[in-house]
This record gives C-alpha cells, sequence and structure tokens, in this order.
C-alpha cells in the first residue's frame, strides 16, 4: 500500500475526532451554565443569611417600625409580618373561590371556543406588569378611597388569580372522565358531580396552587407601592388603612443610608425568603401526594 | 306540610325534574360569570389607565412616547428616555440569558446524571422564586459595588473603544440593570425550555443517535429544530418579564432622566420610573404621565402575550400534523 492510501483512510478519523471534540465543548458549556445558575442561587442566599442572620432576633420579629426612633431604641419588623399576613389574606379570600370558579367553568361547563378565549384571557392576565396591576388599583379605588389594606389585597389578587385558576385547570384535566360518568350515571346532576366528586379530588393539586400563589405574592412589592404603602406609626392591624408589609420595608428600607436600616432589611429579606422556600416546598410535597391520588383512584 | 310535600314532589319525578336543573344553572351560572369577570378585569385594566392617562394623551399626543422630558416644574413630559432604557437593558438581559438558560434546559433535559437533575431543577426554579425585591437589594448592596470596583472598570479599559463601555463612576447603573434582569429571567427561559426539550420524541432523538451522530449533533439536528417556536415563545415572554420588572430595577439603575450610550451610565425604565414615584405624585399631569407609562407598558405586555401564545398554538398544531 502506498502513503497516499492511508492518508484517505485517516481523514474520516481527524472528522471524526474533531466532532467529538465539538461535543465535548458543548457538553462542558451546558454544565458550566448549570453551575452558574446553581452558583448565582448559592451566592444571593448566601449573601442574603450571612447579613441577615445578624439582625435576626427576638427584638426584630416582636418589636415594631417607629417613625422617628432614637438610634439606641430596638426596632423590628413586626408590624410588617402581620401587615403582610393580612393583606396576602385578605388576597386569598378573593383570588381562591373566583380562580376556583373560573377553572370549574372552563374545565367543565364551557365550550370550546370560549375555553380559549378565557384562557388566553387569564395568560395576558398573567403577563400584566404587577406595577401597572399596583396603578390600575390605584386609580380605580385609591385616588376616591385612599390607600388601604382592601386596596393593597385586591391588587395581590389580581396578580393571584391567573396563577390559581390556571394551576386548578390543570388538576381539573387531570381527574379521569371515568369519575364523572360513574356519577352521572348512577344519577347525581352535574352540579353535584362536580363539586361532590371531581373537586374533591383535585384539593390536594388546588391547595399547591394556591400555596404557590402565596408564595409567590407574599414577595410582590411594586402592586403595593401605589395602593398600600403610605403608613402611619405604630402597629395597628385595621384593614381599611394602609399596613406595612415586609417586601415594601424591604424596598424602603434598602433605600437608606442607615447600615442599620441595611441589616433590617437583608433580617426581613431572610425570612422573606425562607417562609417563600418553605412554603413552595410544602406545596410540591402536597403536590406529588395528591397526583399519587389521582392516580390511585383512576386506576 | 308545603316541604313535605315538595320532597314528595321530587320524588317521584324523573331525575331531570327541575330542581336538579336549578343546582346546575346555578353552578354553570356563577362559574360563567366569575369566568366572564376575567375578561371584564382585563377590560377594566385597559380603560381604567386609559382613563388615568387621557389628560396626558391630550396634552402631549403620540410624541410622548419618544420626547425625552421630564419637567414637573414646566410640565413637560415624556416618556422616551424610559422607554429607551427599557428597550437597551431588557434587550441586552434576553441577549445575554437566552443562550445560558438554553444552555441550562439541555444540561437538564439531555446531559444531568439521574441523581444531580432533581435537586438542579429544583434549584433553578426556587432561582425564579426569589422576589425581586429581594433581588434588587442583593443587587443594590452586593453585586453593584463588585461591577463598580471589578468588572465595569475591566470591562472600559479593555472594550472602551466601544462607546457603550464608557467610564463607570457609580455602580448602580444600567449594566447592573441588566445584569439583575439577566439572573431574573434566565430561569423562565431555562425552566419553559426544558419542557420543551423533554417534550421531544425519544425515537427522533434515538434515530439521530443511531446514524451516527454525536449527543451535539443531534440536539442541533433534532432537538433545537423541533422545540423552535416554543423557545422564541419563552425567550419573548422572559422579554415580557424584563420589561415589566420594576422593584429591582428600580433599586439598582440609579436615577437619571435622559439617553446616554454608556452602559456604565446611570438610566432609567418605565415600571421603575413608575416605581419610584410612588411617593411623589405631583400634579395631575404629572400622574396622568405615569398612568401613560403605564398604558404603554400594559400595551407592549399584551402584544408580548399574544404574540407568544400565537407562536405556542401554532407550533403546537403543527406538531400535531407531524406525527
Amino acid at each position: 500500500m502506498s502513503a497516499a492510501d492511508l492518508s484517505v483512510l485517516q481523514r474520516p478519523n481527524d472528522r471524526l475526532r474533531r466532532r467529538r471534540l465539538v461535543n465535548r465543548g458543548m457538553e462542558l458549556v451546558a454544565w458550566l451554565t448549570a453551575a452558574l445558575a446553581v452558583l448565582i442561587l448559592g451566592v444571593v442566599v448566601f449573601s442574603v443569611a450571612r447579613r441577615g442572620w445578624s439582625a435576626l432576633n427576638l427584638d426584630f420579629l416582636t418589636k415594631s417600625q417607629l417613625q422617628f426612633a432614637p438610634p439606641n431604641v430596638k426596632q423590628g419588623l413586626a408590624n410588617a409580618f402581620i401587615g403582610t399576613f393580612i393583606v396576602v389574606g385578605i388576597a386569598t379570600l378573593m383570588a381562591l373561590p373566583f380562580g376556583i370558579l373560573i377553572a370549574i367553568y372552563v374545565n367543565e361547563y364551557a365550550p370550546k371556543a370560549i375555553r380559549s378565549v378565557v384562557s388566553l384571557t387569564l395568560d395576558v392576565l398573567a403577563g400584566v406588569p404587577a406595577i401597572v396591576i399596583g396603578f390600575f388599583v390605584f386609580g380605580l379605588i385609591v385616588i376616591s378611597h385612599g390607600q388601604s389594606a382592601y386596596a393593597g389585597g385586591f391588587a395581590l389578587a389580581v396578580l393571584m388569580l391567573p396563577l390559581v385558576a390556571r394551576s386548578t385547570i390543570e388538576v381539573l384535566a387531570l381527574v379521569p372522565d371515568s369519575l364523572r360518568e360513574a356519577a352521572l350515571g348512577v344519577g347525581a346532576p352535574r352540579w353535584r358531580t362536580t363539586l361532590g366528586v371531581v373537586l374533591p379530588q383535585t384539593i390536594g393539586g388546588v391547595l399547591t396552587g394556591a400555596t404557590l400563589a402565596v408564595a409567590r405574592v407574599a414577595g410582590e412589592t411594586a402592586p403595593l407601592l401605589f395602593t398600600c404603602s403610605l403608613v402611619a406609626t405604630g402597629t395597628h392591624v385595621d384593614p381599611s388603612k394602609p399596613l406595612q408589609t415586609v417586601p415594601l420595608a424591604i424596598y424602603q428600607l434598602s433605600d437608606s443610608p442607615e447600615p442599620a436600616d441595611h441589616a433590617r432589611a437583608w433580617a426581613a429579606a431572610l425570612v422573606l425568603i425562607l417562609f417563600i422556600l418553605v412554603v413552595s416546598l410544602t406545596a410540591r410535597w402536597l403536590a406529588t401526594r395528591s397526583r399519587r391520588k389521582i392516580a390511585q383512584a383512576s386506576r | 306540610m308545603t316541604s313535605l310535600d315538595a320532597t314528595t314532589d321530587v320524588a317521584r319525578r324523573p331525575f331531570t325534574g327541575r330542581r336538579v336543573r336549578l343546582g346546575d344553572l346555578l353552578l354553570q351560572g356563577i362559574a360563567g360569570i366569575a369566568a366572564l369577570g376575567t375578561l371584564v378585569l382585563v377590560g377594566l385594566i385597559a380603560w381604567k389607565i386609559i382613563q388615568g392617562a387621557r389628560l396626558s394623551i391630550s396634552t402631549f399626543g403620540i410624541s410622548f412616547v419618544w420626547h425625552v422630558a421630564w419637567d414637573p416644574v414646566h410640565g413637560d413630559f415624556g416618556a422616551g428616555s424610559f422607554l429607551f432604557g427599557t428597550m437597551v437593558t431588557s434587550f441586552c438581559a434576553l441577549l445575554i440569558a437566552t443562550p445560558i438558560a438554553l444552555g441550562i434546559a439541555l444540561f437538564l433535559s439531555e446531559l444531568a446524571p439521574r441523581g444531580i437533575r432533581g435537586p438542579v431543577t429544583a434549584l433553578v426554579e426556587t432561582l425564579a422564586a426569589i422576589p425581586s425585591v429581594v433581588i434588587g437589594l442583593w443587587g443594590l448592596l452586593v453585586l453593584a459595588p463588585v461591577l463598580r470596583d471589578h468588572v465595569d472598570p475591566a470591562l472600559h479599559s479593555t472594550l472602551g473603544f466601544v462607546p457603550l463601555f464608557g467610564k463607570a463612576s457609580y455602580g448602580s447603573n444600567v449594566f447592573t440593570a441588566i445584569v439583575v434582569l439577566t439572573i431574573m429571567i434566565l430561569p423562565i427561559i431555562a425552566s419553559i425550555s426544558r419542557e420543551l426539550f423533554l417534550s421531544v420524541p425519544g425515537e427522533l432523538k434515538e434515530g439521530a443517535l443511531g446514524l451516527g451522530t454525536t449527543r451535539w449533533e443531534m440536539i442541533r439536528g433534532v432537538v433545537f429544530p423541533y422545540a423552535r417556536g416554543g423557545v422564541a415563545a419563552a425567550m419573548i415572554l422572559g422579554l415580557g418579564r424584563a420589561i415589566g420588572e420594576a422593584i429591582a430595577v428600580a433599586l439598582v439603575i440609579g436615577s437619571f432622566t435622559g439617553i446616554s450610550g454608556n452602559l456604565f451610565a446611570p438610566g432609567n425604565t418605565l415600571a421603575a420610573w413608575i416605581a419610584q414615584q410612588y411617593a411623589g405624585l405631583s400634579t395631575p399631569l404629572a400622574t396622568s404621565s405615569l398612568m401613560y407609562m403605564a398604558l404603554i407598558l400594559l400595551v407592549f405586555s399584551i402584544i408580548v402575550n399574544l404574540v407568544a401564545q400565537f407562536i405556542v398554538r401554532r407550533a403546537a398544531r403543527r406538531q400535531g400534523l407531524s406525527r
């Protein structure tokens, strides 16, 4: 054999080697991007935890903010924790029943055309920026009635509604038709089938969706800026007046030049992140449990 | 007596009796009203924002959108500089976030060993769950000083001949906002793309691998074309999120009204400017001009979502046909 023949045989090998090299390179890039995402999360959580931990103490959790506090007086954010609880509670009370009803209509009653119109509207609503929703509620309620926890809760409810409705639509669609047919077959009317047979099957999934939505809106600042931000001093729980909330407190404290305020902002951020993590993990756990339950029921 | 009559009456009727229908009518009616309420709510949002913006619309007309001014003393307002800032920050963030997000999605759908796939997916979703005010706080107090002292000067000294990378003096600037927005839209694009990549039929992938392609060639030749429409929709949704983000950007972008080509100078965006004005609504015209800016944001967000939905539906239909 001559040398020329051998080089012809080797050329494909070179190309194969290059293809494998490109493949390796791209796989490495994908690994690195995933590592970068985890790194970013780690850095954010670590900075919040490290700076927040030192300011996190009993006073922080039990004492309220003061308007003109002398520097040696201990302040906390108890008012903000209570306020967030109330405002998010109001939002949940408004958005949850409304969202479930929408999902029932879309999944159990609506003709196909209306179904797609409603779900498109939900998508559009979910895409409206939170700051615009806050400004909308400002124009709708605040201009005529002033700021209040109700107005803030309503703004958060608008944000929650598409989340709750969408997750409920998803779990309702998981319920097998055989269950509906069985209930209708033994003579149950449609509404009893829906409320008594279909909905109880999905209760875990509905709760999961609601919990995730609560975790999402509990951290929202933008809808509250124009609706529930001009907070009076002292702790009060009257929802017809604006109440301080955790995200808003972080926003205001982070703008302050005082290092002590920054420390409290970090501590509030730590509490907020921990709350959201615990709630989302609980929701995930509920979700896997309920999915298993639906799967068993459909067998 | 009458109630007893009623019950026996019902028992005698066939089960399509009127009381049964009443329950159905009630539930269907209430649920239908709730569904209608969604449409009404979206309409109400648009109407209230337009109504609030009317004064500004009649004063400045359409040129408000590109007019560069914010002067409450002389009553001269325009959204130009904010619109410019919104465009620059959100498009740059999308440009940086998309390749990284696709890498993450590929890792999670194709490459990750079974044991770390679940945890990393959960971590990426956790990144999406961190509130924007916390990201903003971190961006302002941790990221901005680091960028100001190390990254900005380095970029200026190596790429300074490009006017984009001008001299850096503040930590709160457009570049910091871009980085923060990138972090916020990264998990959104990544998790949608991951689901798309997972939905690529296994036989297509195996077919390509069986023909002797490497994994990357399979991804380029099968996974990417299959998921192309969906990835475009994911990018558009990420863009929508970046355009609408107010709090995190308001904290890190500084506050500057005017147009500057320098990424390391303070700037502003539509959403961030609205957020920064919450305590200082001065004149009716200023409030109305903010409403006008909210209207621009609303129009953007509706267009973005409709386009994304259109792409998703078209892609779903095409996939349905090809199967």
